[in-house]
């Protein structure tokens, strides 16, 4: 190996994974049609216009209109906007939480709080959680934030169990017990030794997760219980289109292809950060 | 061995009455008055105050969560507040719909996901692994309501091969009820099947890479006898537990798809009791899910003790 | 006719050349040594001979088993070949054998693939082969699993494996090294048996000179690919005409110049007395507690400056526990450890840091012990925190400066990252981390094990040099007698968690007195002694 920094080295890798490449692509390209619907659409997305209703994909109309004469491409637009926000924050309540607690039993084997944590977990886990969610989103009303919630609580035990056992199997290290013979503490060796050491994992585990959290968002919402009008998003568009599904099926196939190519460029980049995460196939290269 | 079962069987229990808190707490307290919450805000205040009565509202917390418990022990969910039945034979009915759905799915998904796995794993990097790897990249993609309306669309509407939702109910014979279950459990078993079909590839991946695998091609055995005596046995255990964790994604995952296909099932029935807050048929069918959820698991365990004779005498 | 002969064998992996012109041969009950470093080719020189070299190997040459040549059989013939010509015995009896098969099924499944024999027939087959490796009937039903059994005791099924069919050739690449020593003379002499009886030709591939020395007929040795010199046992030992060889040698004998012994002071450095460490075991039944395991039991013994004392036992005897708990990694369940006089473990939250600082550890594992991310700047530094007022600027840099020209690194060493080091300069970084904050005890726990025996050589006079210099003590926790007898003033055995004996370590070599040392002294493998003994 030589001595060039392992950043460079790594972006070089990174940049001849084609699956890395192409992940990486497809999710950036819904980041910015979700940006950029904050500054503009083709058309206003919310605005009805009755006469312009089913129409096929056209050249005014990239994806063409609903029922109601809104314009697809631009729903979807803004749609975008509402699933990345519940996946993102759906994600980062689980790793904010569930990564701490994970840490925290694992320095702690075989303690209470660990016993307490694991079976919470596994109480979660009995759980349908497509049925919690609905669930939860029943009592406390429908909306993206009850969405993020219910979602949310999901990936707590996920990522505590993954943090869990990566950290457990790093405290039997030499490292960490040489960092313990330095005197350090359990909470200092976890921030200092087992986090940066498990972080590749957390983050491969994330954007799967992230892929999870949209395609719940977008059942959540084709229930009824996600983000609520006017305000467009991906699994109401599929729910509106089931009915009119012989009719006007481009009406179902464009959000589907949006749900489809953002979890696909998600799980693409995920598995493509795995391989380039691993040291084992990096040195292959 | 025993020991090993008898100890997962009392977690599990535990388990299972740490979830029947959960489910009395997010059903009972959190809304603050149930009577009220069923009845919506206009409601009349006396017959508001005749439910509470019927519910039993009045008792305190630990007596009404108690009460429950010993209903469900003895069968009694209740009765539901707005079929005016009680609630196990709603759930009765419409569990011979939910749990064929759930087998059937579970069934097609594990006929297609080892087959695809075991191709890709022992053919590493070859076309038919890098094509089941494309196939389930997108599979696991896809959103089970989408391609469920796609099947519609397609195999209901355009092809007229299936009908484009209901039931026709077991009385109308075995084969005209699984053909109406047909869709629903493709679209149910697709992007399960992927997850399968990836997990089983990697898990055969790292057993072929142990030692124990080269030692059997010392003794003599071809490549394709090492797999099949010596590999598939040791990748199932992990795929064991995908197996395990599926059956609840499938039993919950039908609430949506028997929502697309009109079917009579124990999601639809929770989903309509859901938008019409009928909370005791709410919690009695998530109640019930959860001890599936909890069966399986307990089932999975002793797959394992079976699968691996290392937890026959160990503890975890 | 030889059973092996091997002639300009060459192979590439993925371009690399691993193997060059290696030539061999191995005669019916014969056996042939090939010894060598890691990365000198041996276990590829195996893998060539079983047709089973990694993907996208490519291999030219000729390889004959018994007079058949291997690049005239096509795959299914090759598989005729092992396990019915040819048996292979691994390094790591843990991993070799399927977990959820029985040792029955594994023995018999030699014979059913290469005869036609039943089930039945296949059993009595595994049966006697089993009783042969002294795995008798009573003790060792035919459907126990590997998981039952020692580490021992699988290498004798993985043996019986191969031996089922009465292979010509039998290949055992590195079979005891990842056993005790005790055992390892067992397994050896089982397979010295097996050769002479079945006139088979065994290939033996080892790191250890020693192994080979009182067992091969003939040896080969090996480097970086390359057979350096090959001949009969006792010719090359004593010609020793390569320049490789003779290092090789010296170094496995190699005892390091240890200067003058310092006075014992009054107080000792270390003071263990009475200490007992349990272990909660696992519940077999649900409703009894099981007695906790007692790792470590009554232990007592003390270090004084500047000496250099030896912990040795078998694995599992309690010497690993016992380091955890002289460095208060683990609490203790009796008796108390004293660092100069005070008291250096307690329950709780561990000892004073300034206490702590006085005793450090180098552990096994040169690619374990460091974290990846961090530069040797910040790895040699750590223990810095035990320090109330830790050095800064100037000081720091001389501090670091110091500690790694101490250990033969030079000061540019500190901008790298621990994945630029090999595993004995890694070593040394470990050294230099615990040299930094000037303690008076290093626990030294295996720490030369995982090395080659030319590192170790260095490394064990890196540690001698250390402590005539800096009046260090070391506790050198070893499996291996023959590096604690090369670098110790006094030698503690252990077994089943006591102390057996304890003495002189030239004296207790010499003339043990306790019936395990007595045990373990005649198994470890010495060169001199097998050169010494009469050819046979």
């Amino acid at each position: 190996m030589t001595a060039a920094s392992p950043d460079r080295s790594f972006l070089r890798a990174a940049l001849g994974h084609p699956a890395f490449v192409i992940g990486f692509a497809l999710s950036l390209l819904f980041i910015a049609l979700a940006l950029v619907s904050f500054v503009w659409t083709p058309f206003d997305p919310t605005k009805l216009a009755i006469a312009n209703k089913l129409k096929t994909p056209t050249f005014e109309h990239w994806f063409g209109t609903d029922h109601f004469g809104r314009d697809m491409f631009s729903m979807i637009m803004v749609g975008a906007r509402v699933s990345i926000a519940v996946a993102f924050v759906a994600v980062g309540i689980g790793m904010l939480i569930g990564v701490p607690l994970g840490l925290y039993a694992a320095a702690r084997r075989g303690s209470l709080v660990d016993e307490v944590i694991m079976r919470g977990n596994d109480l979660v886990f009995a759980f349908p959680s497509l049925l919690l969610a609905i669930m939860i989103t029943a009592v406390f009303g429908p909306g993206a934030v009850n969405a993020i919630i219910a979602i949310g609580i999901f990936n707590v035990p996920v990522f505590a169990r993954l943090a869990r056992g990566a950290a457990l199997s790093l405290w039997t290290r030499d490292f960490v017990l040489a960092a313990r013979v330095a005197g350090k503490t359990r909470a200092r060796i976890s921030a200092e030794h087992i986090l940066p050491n498990i972080a590749n994992l957390l983050i491969v585990q994330g954007t799967i997760q992230f892929s999870l959290a949209i395609l719940a968002e977008a059942a959540l919402a084709y229930v009824g219980l996600g983000a609520q009008p006017p305000l467009p998003s991906w699994g109401r568009m599929l729910a509106d289109a089931q009915t009119l599904i012989s009719l006007a099926p481009h009406m179902a196939l464009f959000p589907g292809f949006a749900i489809i190519i953002t979890v696909l460029g998600l799980n693409l980049m995920g598995d493509g950060l795995r391989d380039l995460f691993d040291p084992k196939l990096r040195r292959g290269r | 061995m025993t020991a090993y079962l008898l100890r997962r069987f009392l977690s599990l229990s535990l388990s299972l009455v740490a979830a029947s808190l959960v489910i009395f707490l997010v059903m009972e307290v959190v809304p603050g008055d149930p009577a009220s919450f069923m009845m919506g805000i206009n409601a009349d205040p006396q017959a508001v105050a005749a439910l509470r009565t019927q519910l039993g509202l009045d008792e305190p917390l630990p007596l009404r969560y108690l009460g429950w418990v010993a209903g469900l022990l003895q069968g009694d969910f209740g009765v539901s507040y707005t079929y005016r039945v009680p609630v196990s034979e709603l759930i009765a009915e419409r569990v011979m719909i939910s749990l064929p759905l759930t087998l059937y799915a579970l069934a097609l998904s594990t006929l297609i996901a080892f087959p695809a796995g075991i191709l890709a794993a022992s053919r590493r990097n070859s076309a038919a692994d890098l094509s089941v790897m494309g196939a389930t990249q997108l599979g696991v993609a896809i959103p089970n309501f989408w391609f469920a309306m796609i099947l519609v669309l397609v195999f209901a509407i355009n092809l007229r091969w299936f009908s484009a939702g209901g039931f026709p109910g077991w009385d109308a014979g075995f084969w005209p009820a699984i053909k109406a279950l047909t869709l629903p459990a493709i679209a149910l078993a697709l992007p399960q099947a992927s997850i399968l079909a990836r997990v089983m590839r990697s898990s055969l991946i790292d057993t072929l890479n142990e030692d124990f695998m080269r030692t059997a091609r010392a003794k003599g055995l071809s490549r394709g006898q090492a797999l099949r005596r010596h590999a598939l046995r040791n990748a199932l255990i992990p795929v064991l537990t995908i197996i395990g964790l599926q059956f609840s994604f499938l039993l919950a995952g039908g609430i949506i798809i028997e929502n697309v296909f009109y079917l009579p099932g124990l999601g639809r029935l929770a989903f309509q009791a859901i938008t019409q807050r009928d909370l005791i048929v709410v919690r009695s069918v998530v109640i019930l899910l959860v001890f599936a959820v909890i069966v399986v698991t307990f089932l999975v365990d002793l797959a394992y003790a079976l699968a691996d004779p290392r937890l026959r005498r160990r503890r975890t | 006719m030889p059973v092996l002969s091997i002639s300009g064998l060459k192979v590439d992996i993925h371009g690399n050349t691993v193997l060059h012109d290696i030539d061999l041969t191995l005669d019916p009950g014969q056996i042939l040594g090939v010894v060598g470093e890691s990365g000198s080719g041996k276990s590829m020189t195996a893998l060539s001979v079983m047709q089973l070299l990694p993907h996208g190997s490519e291999w030219s040459g000729r390889i004959e088993v018994a007079g058949t040549d291997l690049a005239t059989l096509d795959e299914p013939a090759l598989c005729q070949m092992r396990g019915r010509d040819v048996g292979l015995i691994f390094q790591e009896p843990m991993t070799a054998l399927n977990p959820v098969r029985t040792i029955g099924d594994q023995v018999a499944e030699t014979v059913r693939i290469h005869t036609g024999a039943s089930r039945r027939e296949a059993f009595a087959i595994a049966r006697e082969m089993l009783n042969r490796v002294g795995l008798g009937e009573d003790r060792f039903p035919l459907d126990r699993f590997p998981h039952d059994l020692s580490g021992g005791q699988r290498q004798r099924v993985v043996i019986a494996q191969a031996i089922a069919l009465r292979p010509k050739l039998l290949i055992a690449d590195e079979p005891t090294t990842a056993l005790d020593v005790t055992t390892q003379a067992q397994i050896l002499d089982l397979l010295k048996q097996l050769v002479r009886e079945e006139n088979m030709g065994l290939m033996l591939i080892t790191h250890d000179l020693a192994v080979v020395a009182g067992l091969a007929d003939k040896i080969a040795i090996m480097k970086d690919g390359e057979i350096v010199e090959a001949g009969p046992t006792r010719e090359i030992f004593t010609a020793m005409r390569h320049p490789y060889t003779r290092a090789l040698f010296s170094a496995s004998a190699h005892v390091p110049e240890r200067g003058r012994k310092t006075e014992p002071g009054d107080i000792p450095v270390l003071s263990v007395e009475n200490v007992v460490r349990d272990y909660q075991q696992p519940r077999r039944n649900l409703f009894v507690k099981p007695p906790p395991f007692r790792a470590v039991d009554h232990v007592s013994f003390e270090i004084s400056h500047g000496e250099n004392v030896g912990l040795v036992g078998e694995s599992g005897c309690g010497k690993s526990t016992l380091a955890r708990s002289i460095l208060a990694l683990d609490g203790l369940q009796g008796g108390d450890i004293r660092l100069n006089g005070h008291v250096f473990t307690s329950a709780g939250e561990g000892p004073h840091p300034e206490l702590r600082a006085r005793m450090q550890v180098v552990f096994q594992d040169p690619y374990g012990s460091f974290n990846p991310r961090h530069r040797v700047r910040r790895l040699v530094t750590e223990p810095f925190h035990l320090v109330r007022d830790p050095p800064r600027g100037t000081e720091l840099e001389r501090r670091i400066d110091r500690a790694l020209t101490e250990v033969g690194l030079s000061s540019s060493d500190a901008d790298k990252y621990i994945h630029e080091f090999s595993g004995g300069q890694r070593q040394r970084i470990a050294i230099a981390r615990a040299l930094i904050i000037e303690p008076a005890l290093i626990v030294l726990d295996e720490a030369v094990s995982a090395l080659d025996v030319s590192i170790r050589a260095q490394i064990l006079d890196l540690l001698a040099g250390l402590s005539d210099r800096l009046d260090l003590s070391y506790l050198f926790i070893s499996h291996d007698l023959s590096v604690v007898r090369a670098i110790t003033d006094r030698v503690l055995v252990m077994k089943d968690g006591k102390i057996v004996e304890q003495g002189e370590t030239e004296s207790v070599f010499r003339n043990p007195q306790h019936p395990y040392t007595q045990r373990l002294v005649a198994a470890t493998p010495s060169l001199e002694a097998a050169l010494a003994a009469p050819a046979n």
